[in-house]
């Protein structure tokens, strides 16, 4: 039995704003099992008491002086942009759909 | 024969014996000769390379200050942005994509004068261990045509192999500058985390990545990081710690050296010629006088899952970004605004992007994220906490950097976990955020390069360096190239 099944994977998919194929669907489903079981023996560990670590490093808030520096143009931000309208990223419609 | 080192063509550039352009033509040359056999390269620009190293000539005529690489051809892996060329990271989704900006470390080489003649090919987004998973083409071991060079800097590990230039930058998340150096049999360093600012580096699992350099000895390793090294603040998690003179501390040998090793690097699963090279290597150590003195790492065998829940889970978070809508790919014909985010990144991702992005969001998605995610960083303080006890008696511990030598090409490619596997002693260095390094320590009975891995504490760069100094200065394995690297 494997730990997510199709529609799990298709709900997975979903939440990561991709669109897999069927048949991608049922291979993923499989590998995707394959991994989380393995990661499963993390399970065994007793981690009573123990503080996660999100950084390897005791990094604390970093300040630095608030000057101004230079940013880039709206050209420059811009010039990989797939579409644009003047100094817009241009996209398909937004409203006049159901939300998401 | 013997490859120039980094600093034999610095000083021979420098000195006026030999020019930049010589030298940058001959790495043209061997692009030329090399390539379509190796895959090492996703662009290079010839043109403006030749013009770099005629400036840095001039000047070296006109007797002008100049940097501390001056002339020296390198090659940067592509997940390194620079305004010159394209930056893609290996993927479709960033095919033609210009940077607007130049990552920290390529600012850092261009000052010190280096001529950057290209990029170099990757797993996609720095995900893999055999180069296999780039989008353009898989790049080849140049011991052996029909192996995967390692990954996920495969492209930077095997240019340096072939002896198409004397150093290149890497980023290592879990293993990706180490485990190619020691199958492509070159030295590779993943530095302390903050070591190296990751301005500009195309972010993968931005608490484990880190830059670092590919060189064919340590002394080169040395002056390339600390070419990079140094607080930036454009990157808030860099450290503002001294960086050293790594490359004088070299020839300041240490009296006494305590080297660690675990047996869980020894373990099932280890191939006995690697077994073999590495036990021999830590007799180099003790003929050298050093001491070697088992340390334990209760944690290591949990250390792959972890990193994978880690990883896949930041991965998840910081690829987010590829949206179809600032810069990248963009579907042709999108149905609607969504479908603008899922197909443009169904479209632009390969099959282990996706998979990655899918176990993140899968890991830190509501119901599951305390099982996997934040399980997973409580685990990582044990690692991280038995390195710190093992470093309370020894300088470095030293293992295998690889359970095998290079694998073939297609060997892993079905089977996910097993390419995670390959991973197994690399990981634990990123999730504790210390340095680590790997040498080439020997050959297996078919040729195949065996690299050594000596791991430090935190911001123990000088002392690692030293210590796989001295293994160098008393072997000869780092001096060994492929039949093709020969002019």
């Amino acid at each position: 039995m494997p730990k997510i099944d199709e529609s799990e994977v298709r709900r997975i998919a979903h939440l990561s704003r991709l669109n897999p194929t069927d048949d991608e669907v049922r291979l993923f489903a499989d590998q995707l099992s394959a991994v989380l079981e393995y990661m499963e023996q993390l399970n065994e560990v007793d981690t009573t008491d123990v503080p996660p670590t999100a950084h390897a490093l005791p990094v604390r808030n970093v300040f630095r002086d608030d000057e101004p520096g230079g940013c880039l143009t709206p050209d420059e931000a811009l010039a990989a942009a797939p579409a644009r309208d003047g100094s817009f990223f241009a996209v398909p419609k937004v409203l006049e759909q159901d939300s998401v | 024969m013997t490859q120039p080192s980094l600093i034999e063509i610095r000083d021979a550039i420098r000195s006026g014996q030999t020019s930049s352009r010589e030298y940058v033509q001959t790495t043209l040359q061997r692009i030329e000769q090399l390539e379509h056999r190796l895959g090492m390269l996703i662009s290079h620009d010839a043109e403006r390379a030749l013009a770099q190293a005629e400036q840095i000539d001039a000047k070296i005529a006109r007797g002008e200050p100049v940097g501390e690489l001056a002339g020296v051809p390198i090659l940067i892996k592509d997940n390194l942005c620079t305004r010159f060329g394209t930056t893609t990271a290996g993927s479709r989704i960033l095919e033609n994509y210009r940077a607007p900006y130049d990552a920290h470390v390529v600012e850092r080489l261009q000052q010190a004068g280096a001529v950057i003649v290209g990029k170099t090919n990757l797993d996609e987004f720095a995900m893999g261990s055999s180069t296999e998973n780039s989008a353009f083409k898989p790049t080849r071991n140049p011991w052996d045509l029909e192996r995967v060079p390692g990954g996920s800097s495969g492209g930077s590990a095997a240019a340096v192999a072939a002896g198409v230039v004397a150093g290149t930058l890497g980023s290592d998340t879990g293993g990706s500058i180490r485990q190619p150096a020691a199958f492509c049999g070159v030295c590779g360093l993943k530095p302390t985390y903050g070591r190296v600012s990751r301005y500009g580096l195309l972010a993968y699992g931005s608490s484990l990545d880190q830059i670092g350099p590919f060189a064919r000895n340590v002394r080169d390793l040395a002056l390339l990081l600390h070419t990079i090294a140094g607080k930036d603040h454009r990157d808030s998690t860099s450290v503002d710690e001294p960086v050293p003179d790594y490359v004088a501390a070299l020839d300041r040998p240490l009296r006494r050296m305590r080297i660690g090793y675990a047996e869980e690097y020894f373990g099932e699963g280890l191939d006995p010629e690697v077994r073999a090279a590495v036990e021999a290597a830590l007799d180099v150590y003790r003929a050298a006088g050093a001491e070697v003195v088992p340390v334990h790492l209760p944690h290591m065998k949990y250390a792959i899952a972890c990193y994978y829940v880690v990883a896949v889970a930041e991965a998840s978070s910081n690829l987010a970004r590829y949206d179809g809508v600032h810069y990248g790919h963009r579907t042709a014909r999108p149905k609607d605004y969504l479908d603008v985010y899922c197909s443009s990144r169904q479209e632009g991702f390969g099959a282990e992007v996706r998979r990655r992005i899918m176990l993140g969001t899968y890991a830190l998605s509501s119901g599951y994220y305390d099982a996997y995610y934040l399980k997973a960083l409580k685990v990582r303080t044990l690692i991280r906490q038995d390195f710190e006890h093992a470093f309370a008696d020894v300088d470095v511990i030293a293992s295998p950097t690889t359970p095998t030598p290079a694998v073939r090409i297609g060997e892993k490619t079905s089977d996910p976990l097993a390419m995670y596997l390959m991973d197994i002693y690399t990981v634990s260095v990123n999730l504790a955020g210390i340095p680590g390094l790997s040498i080439p320590c020997g050959f297996t009975r078919a040729g195949l390069p065996i690299g050594l891995q000596l791991m430090g504490s935190h911001f123990a760069e000088e002392k690692l360096l030293r210590i796989a100094h001295e293994y160098q200065s008393r072997t000869d394995w780092h001096t060994k190239s492929p039949a093709l690297a020969q002019p």
